[in-house]
């Protein structure tokens, strides 16, 4: 039984690895915790132990469970490891080895197999969020921190996003648009129900450009905070799912605003064996999927609002590392009238936010975040512009810490070009 | 270890005692090969902690392992002989600039591109520049005595530091040299102990020599049909009056993985190419690149092109940046080697080699630092093979052997450590390893700083790559 197990770690990629130190400056973790075996290096070097069976597989508990998974190493990894497949096989063996404790199964059970494959439920929490939102609670609870039971988690709270109820996008598919690009777009769970607003501005950005925007009825999750879990067979499910909802369109592009789970669904070829039918059509899919960064940046922007700030870029780490966009939200930003970009020091060092850790690793976070918000002090924006909602609620939660919030504003991409657009 | 120990050295170091062997296994490693898992590990941040644990060392005889970032390509961290790893990766704390002095004031854990960074904000310069200085340690970069491609005109690391603070094996703390660049009080310890890869003493703070930082560079591809012209334009350029910053090689192996990697319009039938950069002022080094476009006429070589901007010029130099990830093949690990030849023998080198290639049926591609001899064949090999990694090291040998037999050395800038010790006594003979042993034995009598490394075992003679 051990042995099976053994035999499902990816010790193969691991042998990639010729331990030249690469990525130590680049792990935020590493920096933050100061020990080897928090580096991308020692990880490898762990499941690779364990695979061997000189070490046992909870001896790589620790370094894998707090591994952020923004995969900043695999970008300056000069032989290319597969960093992300080494994580994630060594994140599945240890879920199944370990009976979880209680309280992080009962998340899981709630969290991952309930609500986050079940819209309705989602937009139910949504729902309470905005109910809890306009009743004036949240200024109570956010200025005398009554949050509870979990004392924790009250910063989180000041750091929620102000909620508006997320409604169906209509299905506009209309002949006598003018139709330069068409695309699907890709709302996503989380951001739908934290972060209805955005993706409404999102369509209205593009549909204000002559975007042919269309909602598809049976798309679900992506499946990022499964897999991230090492809930595999779960996120095939979904994959295949929403794989099969778009194949009925042909669609330029499908389009997500949101910078993990747009690198969930670019990966999602990797969920299946090649040579095989669902590979080939994830293939296909991935092929497809662009963050809505790359389509502003296509499309000829009507820019008629200057925007007065000074502001840093923070970009998520799964749409750099693992989708490669790199630029193109820079090219929107410097194209914004009257703002002043000001370029972060150690910009593409991970905010500490990564998917739930942020709930699992509360502490450790907070460490990953005080180095960010380091960088962010010594740049001084009244702007932060983000491109995730993970990290969104991360960097608002840093400017509450740092009793910052009535100086620096924290803003999706996507508001602040509809704001340049004039868009609302 | 013993729990009197434990208890000691946790006194002392707290949470920065690592113990679990989650931990231990992390620091068992280098950038090289073979895995030795140590007792313990302590991260120090101060000279008194590592007289401390130098002391309890002493005291119950248990070998230290100095630790920078481990990029050693020697196997110089490597605990062997199990004890204490001292990790100094997290000693980054003082790293002070005396700009009208000309000098930088580091600790161990300070990363050679911070010292870069730090020098150039004052428009000055600290010229040693491994590849590897985004990562690396100042402090490891001492004990190996690093190079890098401005080696050629600049020198290595020994030629820029005028001061240390060393830890004896004894505990004692003793300073070497001074903050002036002329020094002659007593014997040059400074120079002993830089390159002695921890065998010596423990470093616990530098100062280093910095110089005016150029105003600008030039860079200029030279191609060439055969190896020979190649090797032998080496000298050319470096005796037509002209002093390049950096002179690097690549064999067409490397250019074709480049090529193949990266899509530059790399000249896939050239024998070789030659990339030379000049440094100084912007007026001059077009002056300076058309010496050398002239020595090389007079070879019969012309094919010359020369960057035009910087983006240009940062292209060339992308080509050599590539060629170390280029040339690794998925599932397959690099072994790089740096035997350093006299430069007129750098196109027997180069034969050799090819030879070797053949005869062992190996991926060898050769690249390196042209200017100063030092090259580095690199062997991109299946480790899990035992078949083949038994021909990679007959392979290794040959060419440690054939290096000494030109006069050259084993090892230009990664050092001996483990994997090259076989193979001192080739170069340096029964008298010479017994001088050297001799400093040794004065020095650290109990055989605590660093054990296993540079020295011979009895009978050793040859390279093994498997092991751990």
């Amino acid at each position: 039984m051990a042995n099976a197990l053994l035999n499902k770690l990816d010790i193969e990629a691991t042998y990639d690895c010729v331990q030249c130190g690469y990525c130590l400056p680049v792990c935020p973790t590493y920096i933050a915790f100061k020990k080897e075996k928090h580096s991308p290096r020692g990880r490898i070097n762990l499941v690779q132990m364990a695979a061997k069976g000189k070490i046992t597989i909870e001896d790589m508990q620790e370094g894998i469970d707090l591994c952020l998974g923004c995969r900043a190493c695999e970008t300056v990894c000069p032989t290319n490891v597969r960093y992300g497949d080494i994580l994630m096989s060594a994140v599945e063996v240890l879920k199944e080895n370990k009976d979880m404790g209680v309280i992080e199964k009962v998340n899981r059970t709630a969290a991952f197999k309930f609500a986050l494959k079940n819209k309705n439920v989602l937009r139910i929490i949504n729902k309470g969020l905005y109910a809890y939102q306009v009743s004036g609670m949240q200024k109570v609870v956010k200025n005398y921190n009554l949050l509870k039971p979990v004392k924790k988690f009250n910063q989180m709270n000041k750091a929620m996003p102000d909620v508006i109820l997320s409604k169906r996008i209509t299905r506009n598919i209309n002949p006598f648009r003018r139709n330069d690009l068409s695309i699907g777009f890709f709302q996503g769970c989380i951001m739908d129900s934290f972060f209805a607003n955005i993706n409404e501005l999102a369509v209205k950005i593009m549909k204000k450009h002559y975007v042919q925007v269309t909602n598809i009825p049976k798309q679900g999750c992506c499946g990022a905070l499964q897999h991230h879990a090492g809930e595999t067979a779960q996120t095939v499910e979904l994959a295949m799912k929403n794989i099969a909802a778009y194949e009925k369109y042909d669609f330029d592009y499908i389009v997500n605003t949101i910078g993990g789970c747009g690198a969930t669904l670019k990966e999602y070829d990797k969920l299946f064996e090649p040579g095989t039918d669902w590979h080939k059509r994830a293939v296909e899919f991935t092929n497809k999927v662009r963050d809505i960064s790359q389509i502003m940046a296509l499309i000829d922007l009507d820019l008629v609002h200057g925007i007065d700030k000074n502001a840093v870029y923070q970009p998520s780490c799964h749409l750099e590392n693992v989708q490669k966009v790199f630029n193109d939200p820079l090219k929107l930003i410097n194209k914004i009238p009257q703002l002043n970009y000001i370029e972060m020091p150690q910009k593409s060092l991970c905010c500490g936010s990564a998917g739930i850790y942020n709930i699992l690793h509360f502490d450790e976070s907070m460490q990953i975040l005080d180095l960010k918000m380091n960088n962010v002090k010594i740049s001084k924006p009244n702007l932060i512009i983000t491109s995730n909602p993970g990290c969104h609620i991360q960097m608002q939660l840093g400017v509450e810490r740092e009793g910052l919030s009535n100086e620096i504003a924290v803003k999706h991409i996507v508001e602040v070009i509809a704001e340049a657009c004039g868009v609302e | 270890m013993e729990k009197i120990i434990i208890d000691k050295l946790n006194k002392i170091f707290k949470e920065r005692l690592l113990k679990a062997v989650d931990e231990r296994v992390s620091y068992s490693y280098d950038a090289s090969f073979g895995q030795h898992i140590p007792d313990l590990v302590v991260q120090v941040l101060s000279a008194e902690e590592v007289q401390k644990t130098v002391e309890i060392a002493d005291e119950f005889a248990i070998p230290i392992y100095p630790r920078g970032a481990s990029t050693s390509l020697s196997g110089g961290p490597l605990p062997v002989h199990g004890g204490i790893v001292m990790d100094f990766s997290q000693w980054t704390q003082k790293l002070e600039i005396y700009p009208d002095d000309l000098i930088i004031k580091v600790s161990p854990g300070v990363k050679t591109g911070d010292i870069h960074r730090l020098a150039e904000h004052y428009n000055l310069m600290y010229a040693p520049d491994p590849s590897s200085s985004s990562i690396c340690t100042i402090g490891g970069n001492l004990a190996e005595n690093a190079g890098g491609p401005r080696g050629v005109k600049y020198g290595v690391t020994k030629d820029y530091v005028i001061g240390l603070e060393v830890v004896t094996a004894a505990g004692k703390l003793i300073r070497t040299g001074g903050s002036t660049v002329k020094n002659v009080t007593g014997y040059d310890l400074t120079k002993l102990l830089i390159g002695s890869e921890g065998t010596l003493g423990i470093i616990t703070e530098a100062t280093l020599r910095l110089i005016p930082k150029p105003l600008d560079t030039m860079t200029a591809m030279v191609i060439f049909d055969d190896l020979y012209t190649a090797g032998k334009s080496i000298s050319k350029i470096l005796t037509a009056g002209v002093r390049p910053s950096k002179m690097e090689i690549l064999d067409q192996n490397s250019i074709n993985k480049v090529e193949d990697y990266a899509e530059l319009n790399l000249p896939r039938d050239a024998a070789a190419i030659i990339l030379v950069e000049v440094d100084g002022d912007p007026e001059v080094l077009p002056k300076e690149l058309a010496v050398i476009k002239k020595a090389l006429e007079e070879i019969g070589v012309s094919n010359v092109q020369v960057a035009e901007n910087k983006e240009q010029e940062q292209k060339l130099w992308q080509v050599r940046k590539l060629v170390s990830p280029a040339i690794v093949t998925s599932g397959y690990t690099k072994i790089s080697e740096d035997a350093t030849v006299p430069l007129s023998k750098i196109p027997d080198m180069f034969k050799k080699i090819d030879e070797i290639k053949n005869k062992y049926n190996l991926n060898i591609v050769v690249f390196g630092h042209a200017g100063d001899g030092n090259l580095h064949p690199t062997i991109n090999t299946n480790m899990r093979d035992e078949e083949e990694v038994k021909r990679v090291e007959f392979a290794v040998e040959e060419i440690f052997n054939y290096a000494i037999e030109l006069g050259g050395t084993l090892s230009g800038e990664h050092g001996i450590g483990t994997m090259k010790k076989a193979f001192m006594l080739n170069e340096v003979g029964d008298d010479g390893l017994d001088f050297q042993k001799a400093i040794k034995k004065a020095l650290d009598p109990k055989n605590i700083l660093n054990p296993g490394k540079i020295f011979p075992e009895k009978g050793e003679k040859r390279l093994v790559l498997r092991n751990g």
